[in-house]
C-alpha cells in the first residue's frame, strides 16, 4: 500500500510540473465545450425574417408577436408582394418570409384549417430546414395551447423541441475529451518511462507490474472525473443543457468508459516505442473515430452499413448513446443497460488483452 | 578473500530466433567482488546481465543469484540487486530528495530509513544543497553518481551496472569508481560492464566476451601475463580480433 501511494504521489509530481500538457488538459474540455456550445452550433440564431401579415386578425398578430420574442429570429414586418419578397431573398436580406393569407381568418373560423405560407431561401438548405422547422415550432406551439382545435403536422421534435444544438455536442465533447485524456496521457505517460529508461529500473525493482499500472491510471482517472465535472457544469451553467438523469449513474458509467479508455491507453503503450508513436496512433486510432463514428458529428443513420458495423466497435459510441439517455432522456439504468454491458464486455477484454501483453520481462 | 559464491552461471544461452547472443557462458562471482564483464559492442553483455537480472528468460543453461534461480525465484531476486541501466535511469522531473524517497518506497524501506538514508548520502555526495533541486538540472557526472548511490540504498547483495560511466570526464569516473569500492568493502558484489581499459583495471577479476563467448576470465594481471600484453588495452584487442560480428 505504501509503495503504491509513494508512486501515486511520483505520477501526480510528472503531472503538475508539465505546466504545459496540463494547462492542455484542463484547457481543453472548456475549449470544446466552448466552441461546440456557440462557435460549432449548427442551431440558427438572430436570423432576419419577415412577417407578412395580410389577416391581421386576432390570431396572425399574436403568431407574429410569437415570432418576434423568439430569439431565433430578427422579425421585420412589412406587407410585402411576392415579387418583393423575392427581391429580399435575392439581396440575402432575409432567410424567411412566414405569409399569413389575406382568408386565414376566414379558413380557420370555417373549414377549421387555415395555411401559414412558409418561404425559405434554400440555397443553404440546413438552414432553410432549420428556419422552418423554428417557424413550424411555434406556430404548433401556439396552436396547442389556445386554439380549440388541432391540426395534425409532419414535424414532430422529440426530446429537443427548441431543436438545440449543444444538447448533442455535450455527451459528444464528454466522450472526446474522457477519451483524449485517458488514452493519450496514460499511453504517453508509460511510453516515456520506457524512452527515458526509467521501466527497465522499475521492472528491475520489486516493484509489482500491476501496481505500476494501477499507479499510473489513478491519476488520470482523478483528472478525467475532474474534467467531466468541469464539462457538465458549464453545459448547465452556459449552454442550458440539463442533467435530467441521475448524476450518480451518469458519474457511474464515466468510471466504466474512463477505464476503457485506460486499457486502451495500456494497450497502446505495449505497442509504441516512443511517444511521439504513442501519441500519433492515441490521435488517429481513436480520436478520429470517436468524432466520426458516436454519431455526434455525422448521423449514423446516414452511413452505409459496412460503416455502421464499424462504428458498434468504437467505445464512445455506446458511451455517447447512454450519455444521452441518461442526460437528455433522463432515463434509468432500465434503458441502457444493454449498452453497458456492451461497453463493459469490451473493458474486460480489452484489459485482460492489455494485462496479458503488459511485457513483465524485457526481450 | 572468502569465497562466497552469490553469482552462479552454468552454460547459460540466449537466442532470439536463429542468433545466439549469449552462447554457453558459465562463471562464478564471489561476494564483495568488484566484477568486469567486458566486451564490445554487440558481444552480448546487455543480454547476459538482462537475465541475471530477471529482465529476460534465459533459453537454456543455469544461473542462480544470491541463491535464487533465474526461472522461478525472480521475485527474490529483485529484492537482492540493485541495477543501473546504461541509461540514465532517475527520474528528471523529480528532485533529488524525491528521487531517493521513490526509489526507497519500492524497496520497502521505511519512512525513517528513508530519512537516514537520504541524509547520509547527500552528505556523502556533497549534494546537501541540492537536494531540492530537479534532477534534470544536475550535471552528468552528480546525476550518475546519485544514480548509482541510489542503486544500492536498500543494501542489495549484489548491484548489476550497466555501463554506468558512459560520457563521464576521467576525475569523475574516478570518484565513482571510490563510490564503487566503498560499496565492495561494505560487502556488496558489484557486476559491472564497461568499455573503458583503464577501468577494467580497476576490477579484482574480468571476463571477456567475444561472439557471446567468454574467451577470458581472471584478474588483470594474471591477463596481461596470459595475453604477454603491457595493457588491457592490448588483452582486449588480441581477443577481439577475433571476433565475427560487428558492432551494433
Amino acid at each position: 500500500m505504501k509503495q503504491l501511494a509513494t508512486f501515486i504521489r511520483k505520477e501526480f509530481y510528472h503531472m503538475f510540473r508539465d505546466r504545459k500538457t496540463l494547462l492542455i488538459l484542463f484547457g481543453l474540455p472548456i475549449a470544446q465545450i466552448l466552441l461546440f456550445g456557440f462557435a460549432l452550433t449548427n442551431e440558427i440564431k438572430n436570423s432576419r425574417i419577415v412577417v407578412c401579415d395580410y389577416a391581421k386578425c386576432g390570431i396572425s398578430r399574436q403568431l407574429t408577436e410569437k415570432f418576434a420574442a423568439n430569439n431565433n429570429f430578427i422579425v421585420e414586418e412589412a406587407l410585402l408582394s411576392h415579387h418583393q419578397i423575392e427581391d429580399a431573398f435575392r439581396s440575402g436580406r432575409i432567410k424567411l418570409a412566414v405569409v399569413f393569407p389575406l382568408d386565414f381568418e376566414d379558413d380557420y373560423q370555417h373549414l377549421n384549417q387555415a395555411h401559414v405560407q412558409l418561404i425559405a431561401d434554400a440555397t443553404d438548405p440546413n438552414t432553410a430546414n432549420m428556419l422552418t422547422a423554428y417557424a413550424t415550432n411555434i406556430i404548433m406551439e401556439y396552436q396547442n395551447l389556445s386554439l380549440p382545435y388541432q391540426i395534425n403536422t409532419e414535424t414532430r421534435m422529440i426530446y429537443n423541441p427548441e431543436l438545440k444544438g449543444a444538447i448533442n455536442f455535450v455527451p459528444g465533447v464528454m466522450a472526446l475529451v474522457l477519451m483524449l485524456v485517458c488514452v493519450m496521457m496514460t499511453s504517453a505517460s508509460i511510453v516515456r518511462e520506457k524512452e527515458y529508461g526509467t521501466m527497465e529500473v522499475l521492472l528491475v525493482s520489486p516493484l509489482n507490474p500491476f501496481m505500476l499500472i494501477i499507479s499510473k491510471a489513478i491519476p488520470y482517472l482523478l483528472l478525467s472525473l475532474v474534467n467531466l465535472i468541469v464539462i457538465i457544469l458549464l453545459s448547465i451553467t452556459l449552454l442550458g443543457v440539463p442533467v435530467n438523469g441521475s448524476l450518480l449513474l451518469l458519474f457511474l458509467i464515466s468510471i466504466l468508459f474512463i477505464i476503457t479508455a485506460l486499457s486502451l491507453g495500456l494497450l497502446i503503450s505495449n505497442v509504441a516505442q516512443t511517444q511521439q508513436t504513442a501519441i500519433l496512433v492515441s490521435l488517429i486510432g481513436l480520436m478520429v473515430p470517436t468524432i466520426l463514428f458516436t454519431g455526434f458529428t455525422f448521423p449514423l443513420e446516414n452511413m452505409p452499413v459496412v460503416l455502421q458495423w464499424l462504428a458498434n466497435i468504437v467505445p464512445a459510441k455506446w458511451y455517447y448513446t447512454i450519455v444521452k439517455s441518461i442526460m437528455i432522456k433522463g432515463l434509468g439504468f432500465g434503458a441502457i443497460w444493454k449498452e453497458t454491458l456492451v461497453l463493459a464486455v469490451m473493458t474486460c477484454l480489452l484489459l485482460m488483452i492489455s494485462f496479458k501483453k503488459f511485457k513483465v520481462r524485457l526481450e | 578473500m572468502q569465497k562466497d559464491i552469490v553469482i552462479q552461471v552454468n552454460n547459460l544461452t540466449k537466442c532470439f530466433g536463429d542468433f545466439t547472443a549469449v552462447d554457453t557462458i558459465s562463471f562464478e562471482v564471489y561476494r564483495g567482488e568488484v566484477f568486469g564483464f567486458l566486451g564490445a559492442n554487440g558481444a552480448g553483455k546487455t543480454t547476459a546481465m538482462r537475465m541475471l537480472c530477471g529482465l529476460s528468460t534465459p533459453t537454456s543453461g543455469e544461473a542462480a543469484i544470491a541463491g535464487y534461480d533465474v526461472y522461478r525465484q525472480t521475485e527474490n531476486i529483485k529484492k537482492s540487486i540493485g541495477y543501473m541501466s546504461q541509461k540514465f535511469s532517475l527520474y528528471e522531473d523529480l528532485t533529488v530528495a524525491e528521487n531517493i524517497k521513490l526509489f526507497g518506497g519500492i524497496y520497502g524501506l521505511t519512512n525513517q530509513e528513508i530519512k537516514e538514508k537520504s541524509a547520509q548520502l547527500t552528505g556523502r555526495l556533497y549534494m546537501n544543497d541540492q537536494r531540492h533541486k530537479m534532477v534534470g538540472s544536475l550535471p552528468l557526472g552528480w546525476k550518475q553518481k546519485l544514480a548509482f548511490s541510489i542503486a544500492i540504498i536498500h543494501q542489495p547483495k549484489i548491484v548489476f551496472l550497466d555501463e554506468p560511466t558512459g560520457g563521464v570526464d576521467p576525475v569523475t569516473r574516478r570518484q565513482f569508481w571510490n563510490l564503487i569500492y566503498d560499496a565492495a568493502a561494505q560487502g556488496i558484489t558489484v557486476f559491472i560492464t564497461t568499455h573503458y581499459m583503464d577501468e577494467a583495471e580497476y576490477c579484482n577479476r574480468i571476463s571477456m566476451m567475444v561472439d557471446g563467448k567468454i574467451k577470458a576470465l581472471d584478474s588483470p594481471s594474471n591477463l596481461k601475463r596470459q595475453f604477454s600484453s603491457g595493457s588491457m588495452y592490448e588483452v582486449f584487442l588480441r581477443l577481439a580480433r577475433g571476433a565475427q560480428r560487428t558492432s551494433d
